[in-house]
């Protein structure tokens, strides 16, 4: 029983990176841009994160943890959304490949988290890290609640950017099914021209959904550092997280409520084989890891073989909108 | 509604396609939007605290400088032209594929096998022969795989090859961590080839330079000048004027994208035959998708690749010497990269567009528009 609710735990911690990531990306790709900078976009927000928090403990004699996890937060959201901003600019306004611009980014985004980590790092003696109060912040579950047995463990013993990310996607599908504008955004995805002729401001919508779900997927990427990699500068660290983002957004069928469950089924079978005791050595378990990208594989078949209009891809997702090109 | 409207009625400055502007002026603008670029990371530099003249001086002479300094270089462009080339027909076919990192791997993996466990069997050229077959009947099959299901079901090649390169890299990881595992070590890893399984050397780099020159030329001509390449580029404008005109689209995705997987496969072949002399999980070392970067910007013409390529290849190892000399993190060369990548993309917005202005729109009015 213990192993099981422990297991459950584990899953929705480490799904979490990949719920910002995901709702980050389907928001993005609704408005019919395929953003594929999402690992370049986690990498900025991670290393802007894990900055700001560290140079606002420098600038005061007793910083306080969650100030610090705050501007952590607020930080990783703006540096990767500036990232996004990047991307929509070309993308929306110079009409660059977006196949191309988000790979672009990628590098881009990666090598500037890699960059100002050991930039950070050397300026911090060493490696950069985080105070024990931030820390605490980041891994405290909620006072009082988390103590009940099993259901405080299973349903309050997490840290608040877990709640955080579910409390996106919920908003984020409530957006997509039930506000105009949410009506109106997934237009654009569908199809701009109608959108456009319908008096809705493509260019507007492109560039906010872009740069609100890249702002999410930073925080994604922050949230590797601050509690995957508990508050250190690891080189490379969001390692392949976002490219798993890009493929959940299948898995999920671009359903902010799929990607939930997306999110931390992935999560859990990224940790199940430290619960399962099978025995597996070092080899075996490489071959396992492999199993998320097998089963996106399969769900991309499926939903490609199906054709079905409701689960596919937004129309116009990957092509640039230029109103005289009709 | 009245008045947003007469607001928008005549706007500041509209865009319209262009396709006139002259070859020269087109690359002035590109070569522009590479200084708009350094002068940026330059500023970077600067905040750093550095005079960004030296540092890049620096890169120049620690890539170009000494003779073993240019091997270095030209290693690297070596697997990142042949991958640029590799793409060029899938793009042209306006076929995403982001799987080349899986590619080169796969193509790896196979000649990996030869050179590990057929030294001894098979003579000295007999062996390089038949690893740079396996390396491209890998790279095929795993190119081959998204095209089939993109070809009969219209499944989305963008993603599918991605995850491909994760399957593949996972694979070569299961690889090194068991099977292949070099015996008596404590850290995983694959051992060194067999001097019979090492690729000769031209000129002080492996002879995979000469292949990818030749390669080059061959591309040129096959897109340009061949029937089939010809077919790339009609179903690469319009797949419904293909079928119209009685092409097989799905033959010809399906045989575009075996030879762009073969490609990346040799080029798998070559990093691990020619350079590393081994195989680990680097071995592609995100080569696939820089090259996608390569090939774009270079409008898909196999001679500027060249060009590109070695470009980026400079940076790439420049960051090496910065990092020792400036104590500049290597990384700055991704930053630098990124950076370039990134405005040389907006730069072409202005070859392939043009502002008008409102004044200068009235200005012109009487001579007729200038739009044809």
């Amino acid at each position: 029983m213990t192993t099981v609710i422990n297991f459950l735990c584990a899953a929705v911690l480490a799904g979490t990176p990949f719920l910002f990531g995901t709702v980050g990306e389907i928001i993005t790709e609704r408005s019919g841009n395929l953003n594929l900078g999402v690992e370049g976009m986690m990498f900025m927000g991670g290393v802007a994160g894990i900055a700001g928090a560290y140079f606002y403990e420098q600038s005061t004699a007793n910083p306080i943890g969650w100030v610090a996890a705050i501007i952590a937060v607020v930080c990783a959201f703006v540096c990767a959304a500036l990232g996004a901003l990047v991307y929509s600019f070309l993308t929306v306004t110079l009409r660059a490949n977006q196949n191309v611009t988000g790979l672009s980014l990628t590098i881009f985004g990666t090598g500037f988290g890699n960059f100002f980590g050991e930039v950070l790092g050397n300026k911090a003696g060493g490696y950069v890290v985080v105070t024990s109060q931030t820390k605490e912040a980041f891994s405290v579950g909620i006072p009082g609640l988390s103590n009940i047995p099993v259901v405080g463990k299973l349903l309050f013993s997490y840290n608040f950017l877990v709640y955080l990310g579910i409390l996106i996607a919920v908003l984020a599908a409530i957006y997509f099914s039930k506000t105009r504008s949410g009506l109106n955004l997934r237009a654009v995805g569908e199809s701009p021209a109608t959108a456009d002729a319908a008096g809705i401001n493509v260019t507007k919508m492109k560039y906010l959904a872009t740069c609100i779900g890249g702002g999410i997927c930073g925080i994604g990427g922050m949230y590797i550092v601050m509690v995957t990699c508990s508050g250190v500068w690891v080189h490379n660290c969001v390692n392949g997280y976002g490219w798993i983002a890009v493929a959940l957004v299948i898995f999920a069928t671009w359903s902010p409520r799929r990607a939930l469950i997306g999110s931390f089924v992935f999560g859990g079978l990224s940790v199940l084989r430290y619960y399962l005791h099978l025995g597996l050595n070092m080899a075996q378990s490489q071959m396992y890891d492999v199993l998320p990208y097998i089963v996106t594989v399969i769900v991309l078949i499926v939903t490609g073989i199906r054709q079905s209009r409701e689960h596919a891809q937004p129309a116009s997702c990957g092509l640039n909108y230029f109103r005289e090109e009709r | 509604m009245d008045k947003a409207y007469k607001h928008h009625e005549e706007p500041l400055m509209r865009i319209t396609a262009r396709s006139d502007m002259p070859a020269g002026k087109a690359w002035i603008i590109r070569v522009l939007a590479i200084v708009f670029a350094l002068v940026v990371g330059g500023l970077v530099i600067l905040s750093l605290g550095h005079n960004p003249f030296s540092v890049y001086a620096d890169m120049l002479r620690g890539s170009l400088a000494t003779k073993t300094a240019r091997v270095e270089t030209v290693k690297i462009a070596v697997p990142l032209l042949g991958t640029a080339l590799a793409i060029t027909p899938a793009f042209k076919m306006k076929f995403w594929n982001i799987g080349a990192e899986g590619q080169i791997m796969a193509g790896a993996i196979a000649a990996s096998y030869f050179a590990l466990y057929w030294y001894k069997v098979l003579p000295g050229p007999l062996l390089i022969l038949v690893m740079l077959i396996a390396g491209a009947v890998a790279g095929g099959i795993w190119g081959v795989i998204p095209a089939i299901f993109k070809a009969k079901w219209g499944v989305n090649e963008t993603l599918f090859t991605l995850m491909f390169n994760y399957i593949i890299i996972g694979f070569e990881k299961y690889l090194q961590n068991g099977p292949w595992i070099k015996e008596g070590t404590t850290y995983p890893k694959i051992d060194m080839f067999d001097q019979a399984a090492r690729l000769p050397k031209v000129l002080g780099v492996h002879v995979g330079w000469i292949a990818v020159l030749v390669l080059t030329v061959v591309m040129f001509f096959y897109l340009k000048y061949t029937k089939q390449g010809y077919e790339i580029s009609v179903v690469g404008e319009s797949v419904r004027t293909a079928q119209y005109a009685g092409m097989n689209v799905k033959k010809v995705i399906i045989r575009t994208m075996i030879i762009s997987g073969v490609i990346s496969g040799i080029v798998g072949f070559l990093i691990v035959s020619g350079a590393d002399y081994t195989l680990n999980e680097n071995t592609s070392g995100g080569i696939g998708f820089t090259a996608i970067s390569v090939a774009w910007l270079a409008r898909l013409n196999p001679f500027v690749m060249i060009f590109i390529s070695a470009f980026l290849a400079i940076l790439s190892k420049g960051s090496n010497t910065i990092q020792t000399d400036f104590k500049i993190p290597a990384s700055a060369a991704g930053v630098l990269t990124g950076i370039i990548l990134l405005c040389m993309l907006g730069g072409e917005f202005f070859v392939n567009y043009k502002l008008i202005f409102r004044h200068k729109k009235h200005a012109e009015l009487p001579k007729g528009g200038e739009e044809a």
